[in-house]
């Protein structure tokens, strides 16, 4: 029982639905869930919330979540969020995104809604392969990198080269705020934390297109155990998408989040 | 009083009346004055308006504005509507209301920018994935697309579906006299299913994913139910001379308005023919056509396309008379004067 001299440090968020996640063992997607949910109980912000969900891995995000949902088709969560977010500019717009969804079949979408400076946040999940469909190549795939469909390694005189979405998207005038990070430990994971809620920050005060990488695990997909996993992200992942701050406009260096 | 009107700028200003709250759209001939129009006159009213990327982008806006709860559209030409085909699927799935503007143009492939109306398939039979008919809705004149224009938000509204308004390039860019209805006021107000924040109620959610097998047949089993109702509710044609005719033409949009010029030249040399003219695609009036098909001694289909109605008056006719078709393609359209000795050849063919 709660006495005046105790205080709750720990709890399950409001936003989060009490729902048993369908995420592999070792998967970040829950993590990164949490970290938003413990973000919109902070702004107190969930009753004003509307999130857009993927095709992919977290194409179920919205069992998760106790806020207004809309499932998108693959790759269009940005047209679809500008869509609610015209007609509802007085309340929180967000997507939530994978490496194939966002950096393949969405390409147009994304750096459209960046370019025109879409008043919306996108968390943009990057763990370089296709989860849902059972690890197939994605364009976020590293050089070399084994998936089902790059069985050999990621060739890249065949198969090209990463995208690296927060450098691409960074480039555009109308993004206000484009970061990476990860959630690899939990130093990079309270990190995200404050990236996501500057996110919505600038958001809430109009400043702009607002979108957070999160580098993440697929240890399934990767053939690896969670903790493999987690090293793979600091010691594969990240010297090939470092981690940092690509995009903060001279606007929204009030609402950073520290 | 009635103004002259440009078939584009009046289908917009039709929506705007209609209250439109939220357009979203790609230039693509010969529809770009809708857009045009709108870019203008949706900011100036406080509503909103987005150049999108693509049509794919276009759609999938009105997707997200319609989930919202916003009377939302968008308008484009065929090679356009083709891409728009995944964002209807999901809207038709999910359940929202959004209406469509289609400029039907030549194809396939790139085609031309000419009036066609090869749309036919891709709009009444579904178009994309999955077991749906948009409600499709043909004008042949400027006037009757305002009219529709407005019909159009309130059907979508009404059976939360996809309204799609088929014209071609010759309604959307000729002027003609139009009686414009009086501006509607926004209504706002909450149906159980928008959008907006789970402010002091349960959280909602538009989805067209439905994982389990048995789950997603029951989902459809509710689409289907309410195509029927649309079925029932919805029929439209017009008909001209039909009471004694002993020969029918049957088509929509503008052949159906060169057919009837062909028509009253038939009737002055004395041949007993009528005009059946579709206004609702899909539901298409098949009971009508059964009629029609026991009433007069032959049937003639004008088309500007390859004889995609055509199935379906073959459908409603059973065989119970000879059905003859006449259809131009490429953008053109056809003359009164090349309609007029088709119907004489359908007289010969059963005499």
């Amino acid at each position: 029982m709660l006495t005046e001299d105790m205080q709750i440090v720990y709890q399950y968020p409001h936003a989060l639905a009490p729902a048993v996640t369908h995420y592999c063992p070792g998967c970040t997607h829950g993590v990164i869930h949490r970290l938003i949910a413990e973000v919109m109980d902070e702004m107190n912000i969930r009753e004003k919330t509307i999130g857009v969900a993927p095709v992919g891995c977290s194409v179920f995000i919205y069992n998760y979540f106790d806020c207004d949902f809309a499932e998108a088709a693959h790759g269009r969560a940005p047209a679809m969020a500008t869509g609610l977010k015209r007609v509802h500019p007085d309340r929180v717009v967000f997507t939530y995104q994978g490496d194939g969804d966002l950096a393949a079949i969405g390409t147009a979408e994304i750096i459209h809604a960046a370019a025109r400076g879409e008043n919306i946040s996108v968390f943009f999940v990057n763990n370089a392969v296709y989860g849902m469909t059972g690890g197939q190549m994605a364009p976020t795939t590293l050089p070399g990198m084994k998936t089902t469909s790059s069985p050999t390694g990621r060739d890249v005189e065949l198969a090209g080269f990463p995208l690296r979405v927060a450098e691409l998207l960074a480039q555009m005038t109308g993004a206000a705020y484009v970061v990476r990070r990860s959630v690899h430990d939990p130093g990079n994971i309270n990190k995200t934390k404050k990236a996501i809620r500057t996110a919505l920050n600038v958001q809430m005060n109009q400043a702009g297109f607002s979108l957070v990488e999160i580098l993440s695990s697929c240890p399934t997909n990767w053939g690896m155990s969670a903790l493999d996993a987690l090293k793979f992200v600091k010691e594969q992942m990240i010297p090939n998408y470092p981690l940092g701050d690509y995009k903060v406009a001279d606007s929204v260096k009030s609402f950073i989040v520290s | 009083m009635k103004e002259l009107w440009e078939g584009n700028q009046a289908i917009a200003e039709a929506a705007l009346r209609a209250g439109l709250e939220a357009y979203f759209g790609y230039p693509i001939t010969p529809q770009t004055e809708l857009l045009e129009y709108l870019s203008r006159k949706m900011p100036e009213l406080g509503r909103a308006f987005v150049q999108a990327e693509s049509e794919i982008g276009a759609i999938n806006m009105v997707y997200g504005a319609a989930s919202g709860g916003a009377r939302a559209m968008t308008s484009s030409s065929s090679p356009g509507i083709s891409l728009m085909q995944e964002g209807i699927s999901y809207i038709v799935g999910s359940q929202v209301p959004a209406v469509i503007v289609d400029m039907m143009r030549g194809g396939p492939g790139l085609g031309n920018i000419a009036p066609g109306q090869a749309d036919y398939f891709q709009l009444t039979k579904g178009g994309g994935h999955g077991d749906y008919h948009p409600l499709v809705l043909a004008p042949w004149s400027v006037q009757e697309a305002v009219d529709l224009t407005i019909d159009a938000f309130d059907l979508a509204e009404k059976y939360r579906h996809v309204v799609i308004l088929a014209a071609d390039g010759n309604i959307g860019q000729m002027m003609e006299p139009v009686e414009m209805p009086a501006p509607r006021k926004i209504q706002k107000r909450d149906r159980g299913w928008e959008l907006t924040g789970a402010h002091a109620r349960d959280r909602r959610l538009i989805t067209s994913i439905y994982l389990q097998p048995e789950v997603l047949h029951a989902h459809n089993e509710k689409l289907q139910a309410k195509q029927r109702v649309i079925e029932q509710e919805q029929v439209r044609y017009h008909e001209f001379l039909m009471d004694d005719a002993e020969y029918a033409v049957i088509a929509f949009g503008t052949s159906a308005r060169v057919a009837h010029t062909a028509i009253t030249w038939a009737r002055k040399k004395g041949t007993r023919v009528g005009l059946h003219r579709p206004v609702s695609l899909y539901p298409f009036p098949y009971a009508r056509v059964a009629e029609i098909s026991k009433q007069v001694r032959a049937i003639l289909v004008v088309e500007m396309n390859a004889g995609q109605m055509l199935e379906d008056v073959r459908l409603g006719a059973a065989e119970r008379a000879p059905i003859s078709f006449y259809g131009v393609m490429g953008g053109l359209v056809p003359f009164p004067d090349e309609v007029l000795p088709e119907i004489e050849k359908l007289v010969n063919s059963v005499q």
